[in-house]
């Protein structure tokens, strides 16, 4: 019977108790031959049992309550829809007619300026990026169809920001309806799944605007507009880590 | 999200065993998990298919490594608790308990990157592909960086250990 040689990589996977149970054998027996490796070999064997009951009484800890996951969903979803929202909400059914819908108005998104294409790439996010299936429309191998597809769309020539840089991948992208007009939408992920959106479409107002935070919910960003062109980033992470992906997408779309 | 409950739920106590090894102070520690969980929440629709462990331990290793950075850049340290005896178990004999906090000072001294793969494999019992993912590096890279942790730790043991500053040299032959 020939052997395969034994590496240091199946020493520690006999440690760790992981090898097939032939290649145990094998390396069990190398180890009766070889008493210096061996006395290595129960030594790291040694410092990993003694790891493991050093460690043992955490994990038997009673969890804090900030570490309760049910009060965890429970409080996201409080947060996402505030007691008094439902109250107000209410109120205005109760009241109903004229006054609820006048009311109404200042709770819509806002219509117009960067606010409002802030909003839209958010409801975008949260339209596609959970989208396990198909969150994307035209895949990044075809970005050149995907540039032509929304430059005609929008009337104006679009590029797709590269943040290889920053760590993210293009996925692909669509364009996307909004309340003013076709918009491009074009996705990103990095090594760890997270998903970036940015949009971008023709402004009417704030036709050149700095760039400026923007939140809706989970979702939160940048917004900014140059020569016309409104842009927004998107995504999950915490807000300043997306400014400076954010200033390389405008670096790049100035450039068009 | 009664999915997602049942998923997570059971792993909460590893994840702080693994944040509090990893960390050595416990306020902090149980804080990272918190953001963790919180993280896992939010994002649970986004989870590619598959084990929810790796995913979790990715979420709180990259919460420890930025704690870490924060830490550095701020020239603040996380202060190391010395780990006291209510930490270890009721009904262990005072010599034994003496050896597990002797254990844990002396993994206090590896570097970061050694310690995260030793508690993973080791302690974890994550995977070694799984551990690569949570490290984001090779699996070559986590058999390596596991053969230098053991090795260091063993020299700590032995009180044969050079001063932080001298590096290990690694007795892995190539495969």
């Amino acid at each position: 019977m020939s052997q395969r040689p034994i590496t240091e990589d199946d020493l520690h996977a006999y440690v760790d108790r992981v090898l097939e149970p032939e290649r145990q054998v094998e390396v069990a027996s190398y180890l009766e031959a070889h008493p210096d490796v061996a006395k290595r070999v129960t030594a790291f064997s040694d410092q990993r049992d003694l790891l493991r009951t050093a460690l043992a009484p955490i994990a038997d800890e009673p969890l804090p309550a900030e570490l309760n996951l049910s009060r965890i969903i429970e409080n996201r979803r409080r947060r996402r829809s505030p007691a008094w929202w439902a109250v107000a909400a209410m109120l205005l059914v109760s009241i109903g007619g004229i006054s609820g819908w006048i009311a109404r108005g200042s709770m819509e998104v806002p219509s117009s300026g960067l606010a409002a294409l802030a909003q839209e790439a958010a409801y975008s996010y949260n339209v596609y990026a959970p989208d396990r299936v198909r969150p994307v429309e035209i895949r990044a191998s075809d970005s050149a169809q995907l540039v032509q597809w929304a430059s005609n769309r929008l009337h104006q020539p679009v590029k797709v920001p590269d943040l290889a840089t920053a760590g993210y991948r293009l996925m692909g992208g669509r364009v996307v309806a909004t309340s003013h007009g076709p918009a491009a939408m074009f996705m990103y992920d990095d090594d760890h799944g997270e998903r970036l959106v940015v949009l971008t479409r023709p402004m009417a107002t704030d036709q050149g605007a700095p760039m400026t935070p923007q939140r809706s919910g989970d979702v939160a960003g940048f917004a900014w507009a140059d020569g016309g062109m409104g842009y927004s980033l998107v995504g999950q992470s915490p807000t300043e880590a997306l400014r400076p992906i954010a200033n390389e997408v405008r670096r790049q779309a100035r450039t068009i | 999200m009664n999915d997602m409950l049942l998923q997570v739920e059971p792993l909460i106590p590893a994840l702080r065993r693994y944040a509090r090894a990893l960390v050595r102070n416990h306020a902090t520690a149980d804080d990272l998990v918190q953001d963790c969980l919180e993280r896992a929440v939010s994002r649970w629709h986004q989870r590619r298919e598959g084990d929810a462990r790796p995913w979790l331990f990715t979420i709180l290793h990259n919460l420890a490594v930025n704690q870490f950075r924060q830490a550095k850049t701020r020239g603040q340290h996380v202060t190391i608790e010395e780990t006291s005896e209510s930490d270890l178990g009721e009904d262990a004999v005072q010599e034994r308990k003496l050896m597990y906090q002797d254990v844990l000072n002396k993994l206090a001294r590896l570097p970061e990157d050694q310690r995260a793969v030793l508690l993973l494999v080791a302690v974890e019992d994550l995977s070694y592909a799984d551990a690569a993912k949570v490290l984001n590096i090779p699996v070559g890279t986590v058999m390596s960086r596991l053969s230098r942790a053991r090795e260091r730790l063993q020299q700590e043991i032995e009180g044969t250990a050079n001063p932080p500053s001298a590096n290990v040299v690694p007795l892995r032959s190539l495969k």
